[in-house]
Protein backbone atom coordinates (compact mmCIF):
# COMPACT_ATOMS: atom_id res chain seq x y z
CA UNK A 1 0.00 0.00 0.00
CA UNK A 2 1.46 3.80 -0.76
CA UNK A 3 0.41 6.17 1.64
CA UNK A 4 1.66 8.96 -1.07
CA UNK A 5 1.81 8.53 -4.86
CA UNK A 6 2.21 12.05 -7.02
CA UNK A 7 2.37 11.33 -11.02
CA UNK A 8 3.98 14.02 -13.14
CA UNK A 9 2.93 16.35 -10.18
CA UNK A 10 3.16 19.97 -11.60
CA UNK A 11 2.47 23.58 -10.13
CA UNK A 12 3.52 26.95 -11.56
CA UNK A 13 2.68 30.15 -10.04
CA UNK A 14 1.48 32.11 -12.80
CA UNK A 15 5.26 31.76 -14.88
CA UNK A 16 7.06 30.96 -11.76
CA UNK A 17 8.03 27.30 -10.95
CA UNK A 18 7.22 25.14 -7.80
CA UNK A 19 7.63 21.86 -8.90
CA UNK A 20 7.86 20.22 -12.13
CA UNK A 21 6.93 16.79 -13.14
CA UNK A 22 7.67 15.15 -9.48
CA UNK A 23 6.91 11.74 -9.08
CA UNK A 24 7.23 10.74 -6.10
CA UNK A 25 5.89 7.05 -3.96
CA UNK A 26 6.32 6.90 -0.29
CA UNK A 27 4.83 3.53 1.07
CA UNK A 28 2.52 2.84 4.04
CA UNK A 29 4.65 2.69 7.22
CA UNK A 30 7.67 4.41 6.10
CA UNK A 31 9.63 7.22 7.41
CA UNK A 32 10.69 9.80 4.97
CA UNK A 33 12.77 12.45 4.58
CA UNK A 34 11.93 15.03 1.55
CA UNK A 35 15.30 17.27 1.18
CA UNK A 36 15.80 19.82 -0.50
CA UNK A 37 17.82 23.19 -0.36
CA UNK A 38 14.94 26.91 0.69
CA UNK A 39 12.68 27.53 -2.49
CA UNK A 40 13.34 24.13 -3.90
CA UNK A 41 9.50 23.24 -3.65
CA UNK A 42 9.69 21.07 -1.16
CA UNK A 43 6.47 23.03 0.53
CA UNK A 44 4.72 23.46 -2.67
CA UNK A 45 4.67 19.65 -2.69
CA UNK A 46 3.10 19.29 0.32
CA UNK A 47 0.51 22.11 0.42
CA UNK A 48 -0.56 20.12 -3.45
CA UNK A 49 -0.96 16.64 -1.15
CA UNK A 50 -3.27 18.77 1.33
CA UNK A 51 -5.40 20.12 -1.35
CA UNK A 52 -4.51 23.94 -0.17
CA UNK A 53 -3.12 24.69 -3.60
CA UNK A 54 -3.87 22.78 -6.55
CA UNK A 55 -1.95 21.39 -9.33
CA UNK A 56 -1.36 22.57 -12.58
CA UNK A 57 -0.51 19.42 -14.19
CA UNK A 58 -0.71 15.49 -13.14
CA UNK A 59 -1.80 13.85 -10.18
CA UNK A 60 -1.55 13.26 -6.57
CA UNK A 61 -2.95 10.55 -4.21
CA UNK A 62 -2.71 10.32 -0.46
CA UNK A 63 -3.56 7.14 1.49
CA UNK A 64 -5.77 5.74 -1.88
CA UNK A 65 -7.55 8.63 -2.06
CA UNK A 66 -7.19 11.50 -5.13
CA UNK A 67 -6.49 14.56 -3.97
CA UNK A 68 -8.90 16.37 -5.53
CA UNK A 69 -11.80 14.24 -5.41
CA UNK A 70 -11.56 13.48 -1.81
CA UNK A 71 -9.47 15.72 -0.01
CA UNK A 72 -11.93 15.91 3.01
CA UNK A 73 -10.84 12.36 3.80
CA UNK A 74 -7.97 12.69 3.04
CA UNK A 75 -7.32 15.21 6.08
CA UNK A 76 -9.17 13.36 8.49
CA UNK A 77 -6.19 11.15 8.70
CA UNK A 78 -3.55 13.37 8.34
CA UNK A 79 -1.27 15.56 11.20
CA UNK A 80 -0.09 18.29 9.27
CA UNK A 81 2.38 20.90 10.48
CA UNK A 82 3.55 23.93 8.12
CA UNK A 83 6.22 25.51 7.95
CA UNK A 84 5.74 28.51 9.85
CA UNK A 85 2.98 27.61 12.31
CA UNK A 86 0.56 30.57 12.72
CA UNK A 87 -2.55 30.64 14.77
CA UNK A 88 -5.54 32.75 16.11
CA UNK A 89 -4.27 35.70 18.33
CA UNK A 90 -5.46 36.13 22.01
CA UNK A 91 -6.28 32.09 21.85
CA UNK A 92 -4.53 30.39 24.37
CA UNK A 93 -2.96 27.31 23.04
CA UNK A 94 -5.56 25.19 25.05
CA UNK A 95 -8.27 26.68 23.20
CA UNK A 96 -6.17 26.55 19.93
CA UNK A 97 -5.81 22.88 20.58
CA UNK A 98 -9.71 22.08 21.81
CA UNK A 99 -10.64 24.37 18.67
CA UNK A 100 -8.32 21.42 16.24
CA UNK A 101 -10.24 18.69 18.11
CA UNK A 102 -13.48 20.28 17.82
CA UNK A 103 -13.24 20.91 13.79
CA UNK A 104 -12.14 16.70 13.47
CA UNK A 105 -15.52 16.09 15.61
CA UNK A 106 -13.42 14.05 17.96
CA UNK A 107 -12.15 14.35 22.02
CA UNK A 108 -8.27 14.51 21.68
CA UNK A 109 -7.93 16.24 25.21
CA UNK A 110 -5.65 12.91 26.69
CA UNK A 111 -3.91 12.83 24.04
CA UNK A 112 -3.10 16.64 23.65
CA UNK A 113 -2.46 16.81 27.63
CA UNK A 114 0.27 13.46 27.27
CA UNK A 115 1.92 15.18 24.21
CA UNK A 116 2.03 18.69 25.78
CA UNK A 117 3.89 17.02 29.21
CA UNK A 118 6.66 15.46 26.63
CA UNK A 119 6.86 18.45 24.78
CA UNK A 120 7.25 21.01 27.68
CA UNK A 121 4.62 22.94 26.10
CA UNK A 122 2.40 25.27 28.94
CA UNK A 123 -1.35 25.71 27.69
CA UNK A 124 -2.33 28.27 29.73
CA UNK A 125 -0.34 30.77 27.44
CA UNK A 126 -1.50 32.91 24.73
CA UNK A 127 -0.35 32.32 21.27
CA UNK A 128 0.92 35.99 21.41
CA UNK A 129 3.23 35.49 24.29
CA UNK A 130 4.78 32.28 22.87
CA UNK A 131 8.27 32.07 20.98
CA UNK A 132 8.68 30.70 17.69
CA UNK A 133 9.83 27.52 19.02
CA UNK A 134 6.89 27.01 21.72
CA UNK A 135 3.98 28.07 18.60
CA UNK A 136 5.91 25.38 16.69
CA UNK A 137 4.87 23.07 19.57
CA UNK A 138 1.36 23.70 19.35
CA UNK A 139 1.66 23.09 15.81
CA UNK A 140 3.00 19.78 17.10
CA UNK A 141 0.56 18.95 19.41
CA UNK A 142 -2.40 20.15 16.72
CA UNK A 143 -0.38 17.54 14.15
CA UNK A 144 -0.33 14.54 16.46
CA UNK A 145 -3.07 14.67 19.10
CA UNK A 146 -5.37 12.91 17.01
CA UNK A 147 -3.08 9.91 16.10
CA UNK A 148 -3.51 10.02 11.92
CA UNK A 149 -2.60 7.95 9.81
CA UNK A 150 0.29 9.53 8.09
CA UNK A 151 2.24 12.68 9.17
CA UNK A 152 2.83 15.43 6.85
CA UNK A 153 5.72 17.37 8.70
CA UNK A 154 7.51 20.84 7.02
CA UNK A 155 10.51 21.37 8.81
CA UNK A 156 9.28 20.80 12.00
CA UNK A 157 12.21 21.03 13.88
CA UNK A 158 13.25 24.57 12.50
CA UNK A 159 13.18 26.53 16.31
CA UNK A 160 13.05 23.90 18.54
CA UNK A 161 15.98 22.79 21.05
CA UNK A 162 17.70 20.14 21.01
CA UNK A 163 16.42 18.10 23.74
CA UNK A 164 12.62 18.99 22.52
CA UNK A 165 13.84 17.87 18.77
CA UNK A 166 15.28 14.63 20.32
CA UNK A 167 11.53 13.89 22.15
CA UNK A 168 9.77 14.73 19.17
CA UNK A 169 11.66 12.30 17.37
CA UNK A 170 11.19 9.79 19.55
CA UNK A 171 7.54 10.69 19.54
CA UNK A 172 7.71 10.13 15.74
CA UNK A 173 9.89 6.55 16.09
CA UNK A 174 6.98 5.48 18.06
CA UNK A 175 3.70 6.59 16.11
CA UNK A 176 6.05 5.23 13.27
CA UNK A 177 6.43 1.79 15.40
CA UNK A 178 2.48 1.58 15.66
CA UNK A 179 2.26 1.31 12.02
CA UNK A 180 1.89 5.37 10.47
CA UNK A 181 3.73 6.64 7.84
CA UNK A 182 5.86 9.70 8.17
CA UNK A 183 6.27 12.17 6.10
CA UNK A 184 8.33 14.88 6.64
CA UNK A 185 10.80 17.71 4.66
CA UNK A 186 13.86 19.20 5.48
CA UNK A 187 17.19 20.94 4.90
CA UNK A 188 19.04 19.54 7.46
CA UNK A 189 20.39 16.36 6.85
CA UNK A 190 21.94 14.84 9.86
CA UNK A 191 18.44 14.60 11.09
CA UNK A 192 17.10 12.93 7.90
CA UNK A 193 20.28 10.35 8.04
CA UNK A 194 19.76 9.95 11.41
CA UNK A 195 15.80 9.16 11.38
CA UNK A 196 14.55 8.56 8.10
CA UNK A 197 14.21 5.14 6.42
CA UNK A 198 14.21 6.45 2.70
CA UNK A 199 14.94 10.04 1.27
CA UNK A 200 13.70 12.02 -1.90
CA UNK A 201 16.28 15.22 -2.57
CA UNK A 202 14.68 17.78 -4.22
CA UNK A 203 16.26 21.02 -6.02
CA UNK A 204 14.77 23.33 -8.69
CA UNK A 205 11.26 22.01 -8.50
CA UNK A 206 12.97 18.40 -9.95
CA UNK A 207 13.03 15.43 -8.14
CA UNK A 208 16.87 14.50 -8.56
CA UNK A 209 17.23 11.35 -6.29
CA UNK A 210 14.55 8.81 -4.41
CA UNK A 211 16.26 5.86 -2.24
CA UNK A 212 16.75 4.57 0.81
CA UNK A 213 18.82 6.35 2.76
CA UNK A 214 21.74 4.05 2.60
CA UNK A 215 21.43 3.81 -0.59
CA UNK A 216 21.79 7.57 -1.13
CA UNK A 217 24.72 7.29 1.03
CA UNK A 218 26.45 4.48 -1.04
CA UNK A 219 26.12 6.22 -4.21
CA UNK A 220 28.64 5.84 -7.32
CA UNK A 221 30.44 8.46 -5.50
CA UNK A 222 33.30 8.32 -2.81
CA UNK A 223 34.93 10.88 -0.95
CA UNK A 224 38.55 10.03 -1.64
CA UNK A 225 41.12 11.53 0.64
CA UNK A 226 45.06 11.39 -0.38
CA UNK A 227 47.92 12.67 1.91
CA UNK A 228 51.26 14.35 0.37
CA UNK A 229 49.43 14.17 -3.22
CA UNK A 230 50.83 16.80 -5.42
CA UNK A 231 48.64 18.37 -8.11
CA UNK A 232 45.64 16.69 -9.08
CA UNK A 233 45.08 16.54 -13.09
CA UNK A 234 41.49 18.62 -13.56
CA UNK A 235 39.00 16.05 -14.13
CA UNK A 236 35.33 16.29 -14.93
CA UNK A 237 34.73 13.39 -12.46
CA UNK A 238 36.16 15.51 -9.32
CA UNK A 239 34.28 17.78 -7.50
CA UNK A 240 34.31 19.69 -3.75
CA UNK A 241 38.34 19.90 -4.20
CA UNK A 242 39.96 20.65 -0.98
CA UNK A 243 43.36 21.21 0.04
CA UNK A 244 44.83 21.25 3.50
CA UNK A 245 48.15 20.83 5.09
CA UNK A 246 48.73 18.49 2.48
CA UNK A 247 45.88 16.81 2.78
CA UNK A 248 43.50 16.77 -0.72
CA UNK A 249 40.18 15.67 -0.66
CA UNK A 250 37.52 15.07 -3.36
CA UNK A 251 34.09 13.98 -4.28
CA UNK A 252 34.92 11.05 -6.99
CA UNK A 253 32.00 10.80 -9.39
CA UNK A 254 32.61 7.72 -11.21
CA UNK A 255 33.72 4.06 -11.61
CA UNK A 256 35.64 2.71 -9.18
CA UNK A 257 38.37 1.02 -11.34
CA UNK A 258 38.68 4.23 -13.60
CA UNK A 259 39.14 6.12 -9.90
CA UNK A 260 41.99 2.91 -8.82
CA UNK A 261 43.63 3.89 -12.43
CA UNK A 262 43.54 7.38 -12.11
CA UNK A 263 44.92 7.48 -9.22
CA UNK A 264 47.62 5.18 -10.21
CA UNK A 265 48.95 7.83 -12.31
CA UNK A 266 49.28 10.12 -9.18
CA UNK A 267 52.55 10.28 -6.47
CA UNK A 268 50.72 10.59 -3.00
CA UNK A 269 51.59 8.57 0.71
CA UNK A 270 48.44 7.39 1.97
CA UNK A 271 45.06 7.06 0.57
CA UNK A 272 41.66 6.52 2.01
CA UNK A 273 38.35 5.71 -0.22
CA UNK A 274 35.24 6.42 2.23
CA UNK A 275 31.46 6.63 1.09
CA UNK A 276 30.17 9.96 1.60
CA UNK A 277 28.07 11.34 4.26
CA UNK A 278 24.41 11.97 3.35
CA UNK A 279 25.08 15.95 3.50
CA UNK A 280 27.81 15.21 0.59
CA UNK A 281 25.36 13.42 -1.40
CA UNK A 282 23.08 16.46 -1.18
CA UNK A 283 26.01 18.92 -2.18
CA UNK A 284 26.98 16.60 -4.65
CA UNK A 285 23.50 17.05 -6.39
CA UNK A 286 23.38 20.53 -5.23
CA UNK A 287 26.37 21.33 -7.06
CA UNK A 288 25.81 19.37 -10.42
CA UNK A 289 23.08 21.46 -11.16
CA UNK A 290 24.83 24.83 -9.83
CA UNK A 291 27.61 23.23 -12.70
CA UNK A 292 26.19 22.61 -15.68
CA UNK B 1 -20.70 24.68 14.41
CA UNK B 2 -17.31 24.87 16.28
CA UNK B 3 -16.45 27.25 13.31
CA UNK B 4 -19.45 29.48 13.97
CA UNK B 5 -18.65 29.86 17.46
CA UNK B 6 -14.90 30.24 17.03
CA UNK B 7 -15.96 33.13 14.66
CA UNK B 8 -18.45 35.00 16.85
CA UNK B 9 -16.03 34.43 19.41
CA UNK B 10 -13.58 36.07 17.11
CA UNK B 11 -15.40 38.99 16.14
CA UNK B 12 -17.26 39.48 19.75
CA UNK B 13 -15.07 42.46 20.35
CA UNK B 14 -16.16 44.31 17.16
CA UNK B 15 -19.71 43.33 17.68
CA UNK B 16 -19.99 44.55 20.75
CA UNK B 17 -18.39 48.02 20.01
CA UNK B 18 -20.22 48.24 17.02
CA UNK B 19 -23.86 47.67 18.77
CA UNK B 20 -22.77 49.87 21.78
CA UNK B 21 -21.85 52.90 19.68
CA UNK B 22 -24.89 52.83 17.26
CA UNK B 23 -27.42 51.48 20.48
CA UNK B 24 -25.99 55.08 22.34
CA UNK B 25 -26.24 57.40 19.42
CA UNK B 26 -29.27 56.40 18.27
CA UNK B 27 -30.72 56.09 21.90
CA UNK B 28 -29.54 59.87 22.55
CA UNK B 29 -31.36 61.07 19.30
CA UNK B 30 -34.52 59.81 20.43
CA UNK B 31 -34.23 60.71 24.13
CA UNK B 32 -33.21 64.55 22.77
CA UNK B 33 -36.20 64.13 20.38
CA UNK B 34 -39.20 66.00 22.53
CA UNK B 35 -36.73 68.63 23.25
CA UNK B 36 -36.32 69.69 19.77
CA UNK B 37 -39.41 69.17 18.44
CA UNK B 38 -40.30 72.13 20.11
CA UNK B 39 -37.88 74.35 18.74
CA UNK B 40 -38.65 72.37 15.44
CA UNK B 41 -40.50 75.16 13.76
CA UNK B 42 -37.75 77.82 13.65
CA UNK B 43 -35.92 74.61 12.38
CA UNK B 44 -37.64 72.97 9.76
CA UNK B 45 -37.44 76.36 7.96
CA UNK B 46 -33.47 76.07 8.44
CA UNK B 47 -33.23 72.89 6.96
CA UNK B 48 -35.92 73.45 3.93
CA UNK B 49 -33.92 76.52 2.95
CA UNK B 50 -30.21 74.18 2.99
CA UNK B 51 -31.05 73.62 -0.82
CA UNK B 52 -28.85 70.73 -1.91
CA UNK B 53 -27.98 69.64 1.37
CA UNK B 54 -31.66 69.11 2.20
CA UNK B 55 -32.63 67.55 -0.78
CA UNK B 56 -29.27 64.48 -0.82
CA UNK B 57 -30.83 63.65 2.85
CA UNK B 58 -34.05 63.49 1.74
CA UNK B 59 -35.06 66.35 3.68
CA UNK B 60 -37.82 68.28 1.25
CA UNK B 61 -39.80 65.29 1.45
CA UNK B 62 -40.80 64.09 4.68
CA UNK B 63 -41.82 66.53 7.99
CA UNK B 64 -38.30 67.00 10.67
CA UNK B 65 -41.03 68.00 12.87
CA UNK B 66 -43.25 64.57 13.47
CA UNK B 67 -41.43 61.64 14.96
CA UNK B 68 -41.28 59.13 12.20
CA UNK B 69 -39.83 61.91 9.37
CA UNK B 70 -37.11 62.80 12.61
CA UNK B 71 -36.78 58.84 13.24
CA UNK B 72 -36.18 58.24 9.77
CA UNK B 73 -33.24 61.17 9.14
CA UNK B 74 -31.47 60.24 11.85
CA UNK B 75 -31.44 56.11 11.77
CA UNK B 76 -30.19 57.06 8.44
CA UNK B 77 -27.72 58.45 9.62
CA UNK B 78 -26.63 56.79 12.60
CA UNK B 79 -27.44 53.12 11.90
CA UNK B 80 -27.47 53.58 8.05
CA UNK B 81 -23.69 54.07 7.86
CA UNK B 82 -23.04 52.84 11.20
CA UNK B 83 -24.62 49.25 10.21
CA UNK B 84 -22.71 49.36 6.52
CA UNK B 85 -19.63 49.98 7.57
CA UNK B 86 -19.80 47.16 10.12
CA UNK B 87 -21.42 44.66 7.68
CA UNK B 88 -18.93 45.92 5.27
CA UNK B 89 -16.25 44.96 7.86
CA UNK B 90 -17.90 41.90 8.84
CA UNK B 91 -18.22 40.47 5.46
CA UNK B 92 -15.00 41.73 4.03
CA UNK B 93 -12.39 39.99 6.76
CA UNK B 94 -14.17 36.96 6.61
CA UNK B 95 -12.60 35.05 4.50
CA UNK B 96 -9.39 37.12 4.14
CA UNK B 97 -8.66 37.53 7.50
CA UNK B 98 -7.57 33.39 7.43
CA UNK B 99 -5.26 34.86 4.71
CA UNK B 100 -4.06 37.78 5.91
CA UNK B 101 -3.24 36.36 9.45
CA UNK B 102 -1.55 33.15 8.40
CA UNK B 103 -4.61 31.19 9.88
CA UNK B 104 -5.94 29.31 6.47
CA UNK B 105 -3.53 26.87 6.76
CA UNK B 106 -4.35 25.83 10.27
CA UNK B 107 -8.18 25.61 9.47
CA UNK B 108 -7.72 24.42 6.06
CA UNK B 109 -6.11 21.12 6.94
CA UNK B 110 -8.52 20.18 8.88
CA UNK B 111 -11.13 17.90 7.26
CA UNK B 112 -13.78 20.40 6.47
CA UNK B 113 -14.40 21.47 3.03
CA UNK B 114 -14.10 24.48 1.60
CA UNK B 115 -17.80 25.25 0.45
CA UNK B 116 -18.38 24.06 3.97
CA UNK B 117 -16.06 27.15 5.37
CA UNK B 118 -17.52 29.68 3.12
CA UNK B 119 -20.80 28.43 4.62
CA UNK B 120 -20.18 28.53 8.21
CA UNK B 121 -18.08 31.94 7.68
CA UNK B 122 -21.19 33.55 5.71
CA UNK B 123 -23.83 32.52 8.47
CA UNK B 124 -21.61 33.25 11.18
CA UNK B 125 -21.72 36.98 9.02
CA UNK B 126 -25.58 36.79 9.36
CA UNK B 127 -25.75 35.90 12.87
CA UNK B 128 -23.54 39.24 13.86
CA UNK B 129 -25.63 41.16 11.75
CA UNK B 130 -28.49 39.72 13.31
CA UNK B 131 -26.57 39.81 17.00
CA UNK B 132 -26.36 43.78 16.26
CA UNK B 133 -29.64 44.41 14.85
CA UNK B 134 -32.09 42.96 17.67
CA UNK B 135 -29.78 44.77 20.24
CA UNK B 136 -30.24 48.30 18.63
CA UNK B 137 -34.17 47.49 17.81
CA UNK B 138 -34.79 45.95 21.00
CA UNK B 139 -33.17 49.17 23.39
CA UNK B 140 -34.32 51.56 20.64
CA UNK B 141 -38.10 50.35 20.86
CA UNK B 142 -37.87 50.50 24.62
CA UNK B 143 -36.72 54.09 24.21
CA UNK B 144 -39.68 55.14 21.93
CA UNK B 145 -42.02 53.47 23.75
CA UNK B 146 -41.24 55.04 27.19
CA UNK B 147 -40.36 58.57 25.60
CA UNK B 148 -42.19 59.28 22.59
CA UNK B 149 -46.37 58.99 22.64
CA UNK B 150 -48.08 57.07 20.15
CA UNK B 151 -44.61 55.57 18.34
CA UNK B 152 -45.37 55.03 14.63
CA UNK B 153 -44.09 51.35 15.24
CA UNK B 154 -45.58 50.04 11.39
CA UNK B 155 -42.89 52.93 9.95
CA UNK B 156 -39.94 52.15 12.08
CA UNK B 157 -40.47 48.19 11.65
CA UNK B 158 -40.12 49.52 8.12
CA UNK B 159 -37.02 51.28 8.44
CA UNK B 160 -35.68 48.90 10.59
CA UNK B 161 -36.04 46.13 7.91
CA UNK B 162 -34.90 48.32 4.78
CA UNK B 163 -31.57 48.70 6.86
CA UNK B 164 -31.56 44.92 7.81
CA UNK B 165 -31.36 44.44 4.64
CA UNK B 166 -28.98 46.61 3.57
CA UNK B 167 -26.24 45.61 5.91
CA UNK B 168 -26.82 42.02 4.86
CA UNK B 169 -26.86 43.09 0.73
CA UNK B 170 -23.45 45.02 1.90
CA UNK B 171 -22.07 42.48 3.92
CA UNK B 172 -22.60 39.38 1.12
CA UNK B 173 -21.50 41.93 -1.82
CA UNK B 174 -18.23 42.42 0.61
CA UNK B 175 -18.02 39.01 1.48
CA UNK B 176 -17.90 37.87 -2.54
CA UNK B 177 -14.91 40.22 -2.50
CA UNK B 178 -13.25 38.87 0.50
CA UNK B 179 -12.67 35.66 -1.27
CA UNK B 180 -10.26 37.18 -3.90
CA UNK B 181 -8.14 38.95 -1.84
CA UNK B 182 -5.26 37.88 0.44
CA UNK B 183 -4.27 41.17 2.53
CA UNK B 184 -7.12 42.02 5.42
CA UNK B 185 -8.99 44.80 3.61
CA UNK B 186 -10.73 47.01 6.39
CA UNK B 187 -10.10 49.54 4.27
CA UNK B 188 -11.16 48.42 1.37
CA UNK B 189 -14.50 47.54 3.18
CA UNK B 190 -15.27 50.88 4.62
CA UNK B 191 -14.69 52.57 1.56
CA UNK B 192 -17.16 49.98 -0.24
CA UNK B 193 -19.97 51.23 2.46
CA UNK B 194 -18.78 55.37 1.75
CA UNK B 195 -19.02 54.76 -1.93
CA UNK B 196 -22.72 53.30 -1.35
CA UNK B 197 -23.43 56.15 0.68
CA UNK B 198 -22.37 58.88 -1.58
CA UNK B 199 -23.70 57.12 -4.77
CA UNK B 200 -27.28 57.70 -3.00
CA UNK B 201 -26.21 61.11 -1.66
CA UNK B 202 -25.47 62.10 -5.28
CA UNK B 203 -28.83 60.61 -6.84
CA UNK B 204 -30.29 62.80 -4.65
CA UNK B 205 -28.81 65.83 -5.25
CA UNK B 206 -28.38 65.28 -9.27
CA UNK B 207 -31.58 64.47 -10.86
CA UNK B 208 -29.41 62.87 -14.05
CA UNK B 209 -28.29 60.31 -11.65
CA UNK B 210 -31.66 58.98 -10.75
CA UNK B 211 -29.93 55.76 -12.28
CA UNK B 212 -27.51 55.47 -9.75
CA UNK B 213 -30.58 54.74 -7.41
CA UNK B 214 -30.28 50.78 -8.50
CA UNK B 215 -26.38 50.66 -7.52
CA UNK B 216 -27.02 51.52 -4.02
CA UNK B 217 -29.10 49.47 -0.96
CA UNK B 218 -28.80 53.54 0.71
CA UNK B 219 -32.00 54.05 -1.69
CA UNK B 220 -34.28 50.80 -0.59
CA UNK B 221 -34.06 52.92 2.65
CA UNK B 222 -35.03 56.50 1.90
CA UNK B 223 -37.58 57.11 4.89
CA UNK B 224 -39.20 59.66 2.66
CA UNK B 225 -40.19 57.13 0.29
CA UNK B 226 -40.81 54.64 3.04
CA UNK B 227 -42.61 57.03 5.01
CA UNK B 228 -45.25 58.31 2.09
CA UNK B 229 -45.25 54.61 -0.07
CA UNK B 230 -45.74 52.41 3.27
CA UNK B 231 -43.21 49.94 1.84
CA UNK B 232 -39.73 49.55 0.88
CA UNK B 233 -39.33 50.43 -2.76
CA UNK B 234 -39.16 46.74 -4.60
CA UNK B 235 -37.21 47.30 -7.94
CA UNK B 236 -34.76 48.74 -5.85
CA UNK B 237 -34.20 45.92 -3.49
CA UNK B 238 -34.64 43.03 -6.39
CA UNK B 239 -31.24 45.28 -7.88
CA UNK B 240 -29.92 45.14 -4.63
CA UNK B 241 -31.29 40.71 -3.73
CA UNK B 242 -29.13 40.18 -7.13
CA UNK B 243 -26.03 41.77 -6.24
CA UNK B 244 -25.95 40.31 -2.66
CA UNK B 245 -26.89 37.09 -4.48
CA UNK B 246 -24.03 37.34 -6.84
CA UNK B 247 -21.89 38.26 -4.37
CA UNK B 248 -22.15 34.56 -2.47
CA UNK B 249 -21.94 33.14 -5.74
CA UNK B 250 -18.58 34.13 -6.44
CA UNK B 251 -17.28 33.45 -2.95
CA UNK B 252 -18.41 29.66 -3.60
CA UNK B 253 -17.04 29.81 -6.56
CA UNK B 254 -13.35 31.42 -5.99
CA UNK B 255 -12.92 30.03 -2.57
CA UNK B 256 -13.40 26.37 -3.05
CA UNK B 257 -10.61 26.81 -6.34
CA UNK B 258 -8.37 29.29 -4.61
CA UNK B 259 -4.66 28.35 -3.95
CA UNK B 260 -3.71 29.60 -0.42
CA UNK B 261 -0.79 31.23 0.36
Amino acid sequence: MTAIKTENLTKYYGKNRGIIDLSLTVKKGDFFGFIGPNGAGKSTTIRTLLGLINATNGTAEVLGFNVKENKTEILKNIGYLPADASFYKGMRVKEILKLSSDLRGIDCSEEAKVLCKRLDLDINKKINELSLGNRKKVGIVCALQHKPELYILDEPTSGLDPLIQHEFYTILQERNNEGATIFLSSHILSEVALYCKNAAIIRDGKLLACDSVSNLSHSDVKRVTLKGAAEIPQNDNIRDLKKEDGITSFLYNGKPDTLIKELATLRFDDVTITDPELSEVFMHYYRKDVEQ
Amino acid sequence: MPLILHELRKNCLAVLIWTTAITFMLGVTIVIFPEMAGQMGEMENMFAEMGAFTEAFGMDRINFGEFSGYFGIECGNVLGMGGAFFAAVAGIAALSSEESHNTAEFLLSHPISRARVVTLKLLSVISQIIILNVVVVGIVVLLTAVIIDNPPYKTMFLIFLSYFILQLQIAFICFGISAFIKSNAIGLGIGVGFMFYMTNILSNITKDLKLLKYLTPFSYTDSADIISNGHLTYKYLLVGATFAVIGIALAFIKYTKKDIA
